[in-house]
């Protein structure tokens, strides 16, 4: 309340200043002038911190607040009230013998598992593509526009249509699969049973592939042709450019690129949300899903909390790691 | 440099989660209003679409704007919605004045402490508790406390049956007990081979499980609940009525394995085609008359029973389903809303609104009206006057239909994929399903 008083007075005092010097051009009023010198650049940040503070953080602070309280139906419409539980809900989600902690650990295996596949092959893909789009070929401008339209549709609907592609009866997936190809022997089911985790990587990666499409090849694009010039004078093969000028050309990106990569897929809501509903088959139980329908579903929002706390505290740790890991590699690389 | 680099992925990281943190915090206030003269009214998508539903309700409420003078603006929400809207409204305070909720959520929202207690003066208001069907009233909350909401649409389930496709079979009637039942739908899937089926089921729809569940579990003496509210869905008689259901397509194969993944009602779609013989549904009328059917081509039959006919007592053939309308405490305008309620349980507008959506009036009085008794209605009708009873009224309902209608789900997966469907894989399921409702 106070920050966003401060800004809005600030602007009109200016104003006010202007007018009243208004003979006196070039000297600059006294309060700007001093705010000039010590602290615009952070009263310019100042709304962008107040929305990170009300948008980011402060329900963070709340979530976290909350993972410590028995948050149920009974308390929701005063949710300050309801009891102090402590670490219970931590306790309960990490408890991995009873069924609660099972089934998170068994959410965050399988999480774990997608996010590889779809993290690797979207990456694989993406770097494919780019890589054979930088030959100058007829059609190559709309090819590249076709690619990028995943990215560019909206989720709900995109997803909805794999949806109904992969139904069983009347979905495209096994129309190709069974009736034509003649590859299975009977019509598969993708949206319930085991074979849902690999419908939900085939969305997962189709959704995020253009996304690395789309960084390699800018920064492919940043990369001097002098240099493989030079290199295919002094003999170099188109393996030996990859390696030596392309594969590090890119390590930046690439660094930036797994981790968001990581992070989107690893958090994923709405392609298992869209494709299965609230409750997602056993084999496609995602994290983000499980802890859902443990906090919307069931009403236990302080068991809820809790997860995502510690799915947050992991995310962390791994990309704290990840960050090490990768910048020293960096470092020696570079030296 | 590394140090801004790994600030920003921390940052990325953190803003990334805040998301799952906080994720459904994000509520719409309806604006609970200041003046006496609007009120806020969440309407429950109940026809076809919600610009049906707005045909249908603009009128009435234009009607009630000219008696009372006090205007009210409607909003329809959809059903995939509403659960959470309400959730969020309660949490923020901010609701509309009156609302439609779902008979089976309200125990768990009358915990909230979100919704006016009907008590008997708030009865009193409208024309009095006795006005309504019992049962109905029953299924609007707590036993022991002043129900959460009143009536407004109620439903039963009824057999639906295709008259050509009995005929083609050679059955002359439609089965009155569950052997009956199996033995007719073998007739007309023949094992699976006939392409196709004797009973539709929505395998991926979590209400519809339970209710399904809940149904047989009545006929097998078991009431998924005890006394106190504490769960029993492992005892032999819910395991034996969740297994009796999935045996339909495991072991007599007369549900279609594709039904497993169905959740947007394709079932009734296979039924209007001819594909399949049976649904056990509320109120299918309108679906099947938009579908191209014509009111002679199907019968409605009550929902079998284990043996007998369906009356008082075990052999209850159906849960009380139906539409509630509740008042936001929170509302500035009781006195409006009250007068709100009052009109649209009138027993007037109870004929015409049933009327208009199939359903069955919860108000005795307009039950006489001839609509009523028309072949379709009147099963549904009679069921709930006579052998309906209303799902557990605790305050977990949300969490079982949740945790056992998940169960039953992958079940029907199991059954789907031709995996055997035992006791003990059942009751390994609804244990996994209590240990979740207990922390």
């Amino acid at each position: 309340m106070t920050a966003t008083d401060t800004t809005s007075q600030v602007p009109q005092a200016a104003g006010d200043d202007v007018l009243k010097s208004g003979g006196a051009r070039g000297r600059f009023p006294r309060i700007p002038d001093r705010i000039r010198r010590g602290g615009l650049p952070y009263l310019l940040l100042l709304p962008a911190l107040v929305l990170e503070l009300l948008i980011h953080i402060l329900p963070m602070i709340i979530g976290m607040v909350m993972s410590f309280r028995g948050l149920t139906q009974f308390f929701i419409r005063n949710w300050s009230n309801a009891p102090w539980t402590g670490l219970h809900n931590y306790r309960v989600a990490v408890d991995f013998d009873a069924p609660i902690g099972k089934a998170l650990l068994h959410s965050f295996y399988v999480t774990l598992g997608f996010t590889l596949l779809a993290v690797g092959l979207s990456w694989l893909v993406g770097t494919g593509t780019a890589v054979l789009m930088q030959e100058n070929f007829r059609g190559r401008g709309l090819l590249r526009t076709i690619f990028l339209v995943p990215y560019a549709l909206p989720a709900y609907a995109a997803i909805i249509t794999w949806a109904f592609m992969f139904q069983r009866d009347n979905g495209l997936v096994n129309h190709v699969l069974h009736d034509q190809l003649h590859i299975t022997d009977k019509p598969s089911f993708w949206l319930i049973g085991d074979n849902s985790f690999y419908a939900l990587v085939i969305v997962a990666i189709w959704k995020s592939w253009p996304f690395a499409f789309l960084m390699v090849m800018a920064a492919l694009q940043n990369i001097p042709r002098e240099l493989y010039e030079a290199a295919s004078i002094d003999g170099a093969g188109l393996w030996q450019q990859i390696r030596k000028i392309t594969m590090p050309s890119l390590r930046p990106v690439n660094q930036v690129l797994v981790l968001v990569l990581f992070l989107w897929t690893f958090n994923d809501f709405n392609t298992p949300y869209v494709l299965f509903g609230k409750s997602a088959p056993e084999s496609a139980d995602l994290i983000s899903i499980h802890i859902y329908q443990s906090s919307f579903d069931t009403w236990n929002f302080g068991s809820g909390s809790a997860m995502s706390v510690l799915l947050l505290l992991f995310l962390l740790v791994v990309t704290t790691v990840y960050l090490i890991f990768t910048s020293r590699g960096r470092k020696t690389s570079d030296g | 440099m590394r140090r801004i680099r790994a600030a920003a992925a921390v940052a990325i990281t953190v803003s990334t989660l805040a998301g799952a943190t906080a994720c459904g915090g994000g509520s719409e206030a309806g604006g609970s209003n200041e003046s006496p003269k609007t009120l806020t009214y969440w309407a429950s998508n109940q026809g076809p679409s919600i610009p049906a539903d707005k045909k249908i309700l603009t009128p009435e409420l234009k009607k009630f704007e000219k008696q009372t003078g006090i205007k009210v603006k409607l909003e329809v929400v959809p059903w995939s919605d509403l659960l959470k809207r309400i959730l969020a409204a309660t949490t923020s305070g901010q609701g509309p004045d009156v609302l439609n909720i779902g008979n089976t959520w309200s125990a768990s929202l009358q915990a909230t402490g979100a919704l006016l207690p009907w008590n008997a003066k708030n009865f009193d208001a409208i024309g009095g508790r006795d006005r309504f069907v019992d049962a109905a009233v029953g299924s609007a909350g707590a036993e022991g406390k002043d129900p959460s909401a009143v009536p407004l649409y109620s439903l039963s389930y009824a057999l639906y049956y295709n008259k050509k496709m009995f005929a083609d079979a050679g059955i002359a009637q439609a089965p009155a007990t569950w052997d009956e039942l199996v033995a007719d739908g073998k007739k007309i899937s023949k094992n699976g081979t006939s392409g196709k089926w004797g009973l539709g089921a929505e395998g991926g729809n979590l209400s519809n499980n339970i209710h399904q569940a809940f149904v047989l579990g009545q006929q097998h003496g078991a009431d998924f609940f005890d006394a106190s509210g504490k769960p029993t869905f492992t005892s032999p008689g819910a395991v034996a009525a969740v297994k009796q259901y999935v045996d339909f397509m495991g072991k007599d194969k007369i549900i279609a394995p594709g039904n497993a993944e169905y959740a947007q009602n394709q079932s009734l779609s296979d039924f209007s085609k001819g594909k399949t013989a049976m649904v056990l549904w509320q109120a299918a009328a309108s679906t099947f008359a938009s579908q191209g059917m014509k009111p002679e081509d199907w019968g409605a039959a009550p929902v079998p029973v284990q043996s007998g006919t369906p009356g008082k007592g075990k052999n209850v053939n159906s849960m009380v389903a139906g539409i509630n309308m509740a008042v936001f405490k929170n509302t500035k305008n009781t006195k409006g809303a009250l007068q709100f309620v009052k009109f649209m349980t009138s027993t007037d507008e109870q004929k015409l609104l049933n009327k208009a959506y199939g359903s069955v009036p919860p108000v005795t009085a307009a039950q006489s009206d001839p609509a009523f008794n028309a072949p379709g209605v009147k099963v549904l009708k009679d069921t709930l006057s006579n052998s309906a009873a209303p799902l557990p009224q605790v305050a977990s309902e949300s969490q079982f239909e949740t945790t056992v209608g998940t169960a039953i789900k992958e079940l029907w997966a199991d059954a789907a994929a031709g995996k055997a469907i035992t006791t003990e894989s059942v009751k390994a399921k609804l244990t996994k399903a209590q240990q979740q409702m207990t922390q």
